[in-house]
């Protein structure tokens, strides 16, 4: 086995895409619902390649969200390398559980992936200081088989010879 | 699956990390990096150059979600009818034609403020230059109210720039890259705002609420005189405003039970939600040419503490 590293350009483009989709304007009663995309894809792509897709890639990725969003440098990328930690450690039993599994174990990441880019704000002494704020935890888990199937297929079509 | 768990029950027995360091070191690393990263931008925002090299990957990106969307508007405005375009064009002729009359007015004004001024001996105020820049159409966080702009340091814009348009104050920069900046709304819980009543000379510090269309002004005692409809100027004396912009409009005051204070909302002037167009402003020396002259009008009336207790303009 050869050694497992680099990001595959595939994943690379869905990565950009997930950060687009993270700024794209839509109307002002759907923004605090707009789902997790970076960590939707991250998680499948940490699952699907836990030797390549990982903490670094998360903390660089979550760097580049805050600086799109505007917010404190740090503040998603502690937040996605934990996540993303915790998916490498479980990623053998989240490929073979069931799409529905798979949705709670996403909205239980999610949750902690809000809380934990709650805390800096809490500090700062910004907090959102709404409920909608966790609106995003409910939307990602529903968006998750979508991602789930694209993304699989797209693994297929480019990527079956990756480990 | 294709991937490893796929070679049989012994997938699990792990070869799976082969870089050396084990991933919980690895978080470990990357929490203790998020942390310094957070703290020096927090605390001493000097972190211009990490946000420069990574704006380097997310302006494109801002760009490319902006220019579909610039795309459609401008499919819609050549679509609008003929009449239309001479409706507004007589419009904005006639407004024109106002607006320079009055300037001609303005310009005579001026003369007499500086002929006055030289009088009394007082500073001269400065020139100011104002640009338009456009917001890009992206979303930030949804729970501050930031914008981005298509201007940046190669414009002279700097941090802490007063961000106007026609109506009133909007913001100010927040930070800048080199063709763009993120500017904070005054509705942003972070930002506070000095202003003075136009009509009473009171000052007071004006505060966002994380609602675009509504702002409350601080710390006044309850024996001040505001009413409902008081127009709000910005009294120049945080240092980054010049003074006499319009902020707000009082829309309801309160009386409080067992407080100190008033409880008054105000109404931003400018349709901070709404505008797909700003002004960026530049000014030299004028707001030390003007706070001397506003603090000797109303002593009496000045709340005690909204001057002295007052933050820096907008803490990001």
């Amino acid at each position: 086995m050869t050694r497992a590293i680099g990001i595959p350009w595939p994943v690379a483009l869905t990565l950009l895409a997930a950060l687009a989709l993270a700024i794209v304007p839509v109307p002002d009663i759907l923004r605090p619902a707009r789902p997790e995309w970076l960590a939707l894809i991250l998680i499948y792509w940490a699952m699907a390649f836990p030797s390549r897709i990982g903490i670094l890639t998360a903390f660089v990725a979550g760097l580049l969200l805050d600086t799109l969003q505007g917010q404190l440098l740090g503040q998603n990328a502690i937040a996605l390398a934990v996540v993303i930690y915790i998916v490498l450690q479980i990623h053998p039993r989240l490929r073979v559980y069931p799409v529905w599994q798979q949705m709670m174990v996403v909205a239980i990441l999610m949750a902690l992936f809000k809380l934990l880019a709650l805390w800096p704000q809490g500090i700062t002494g910004f907090p959102p200081g709404s409920l909608w704020y966790w609106a995003p935890v409910l939307t990602s888990a529903l968006v998750w088989p979508l991602i789930f199937s694209l993304l699989r297929d797209l693994r297929r079509r480019w990527l079956l010879h990756l480990t | 699956m294709s991937t490893r768990s796929g070679t049989g029950g012994h997938a699990i027995s792990k070869p799976l990390f082969r870089l050396g360091v084990s991933p919980t070191l690895r978080l470990l690393a990357v929490i203790l990096l998020g942390l310094a990263l957070m703290a020096l931008d927090h605390r001493v925002n000097e972190l211009q150059f990490v946000r420069g090299a990574l704006a380097t990957v997310t302006y494109p990106l801002q760009v490319a979600v902006d220019a579909p969307v610039r795309a459609v508007s401008r499919v819609f405005e050549s679509f609008t009818s003929r009449e239309d375009l001479i409706t507004e064009n007589r419009i904005l002729r006639s407004e024109n034609a106002e607006l320079r009359a009055r300037q001609l007015r303005f310009e005579a004004l001026q003369l007499e403020n500086d002929r006055l001024r030289a009088l009394l001996n007082t500073a001269e105020q400065a020139e100011e230059r104002v640009e338009i820049a456009k917001l890009l159409a992206v979303d930030l966080d949804p729970f501050r109210q930031q914008i981005v702009l298509n201007k940046g340091r190669n414009d002279d814009v700097y941090a802490g720039q007063p961000v106007i348009n026609a109506d009133g104050v909007i913001g100010q920069v927040l930070s800048t890259r080199l063709t763009s900046s993120i500017a904070l709304l005054i509705s942003d819980p972070s930002h506070a705002l000095p202003v003075l009543s136009a009509r009473t000379g009171l000052r007071g510090l004006v505060v966002g609420t994380g609602n675009p269309q509504r702002l409350e002004m601080r710390h006044v005692p309850l024996q001040e005189d505001v009413e409902p409809g008081d127009l709000l100027l910005t009294s120049g004396l945080g240092g980054r405003f010049p003074a006499d912009y319009p902020v707000a409009r009082v829309t309801s005051v309160e009386r409080p039970q067992g407080q100190p204070f008033l409880s008054i909302e105000a109404e931003p002037l400018a349709a901070l939600d709404r505008s797909r167009e700003v002004l960026l402003l530049w000014t030299d020396g004028a707001v030390s040419a003007i706070a001397p002259l506003n603090l000797d009008n109303d002593l009496e009336a000045a709340p005690p503490n909204a001057l002295e207790s007052e933050p820096a303009e907008g803490t990001p």
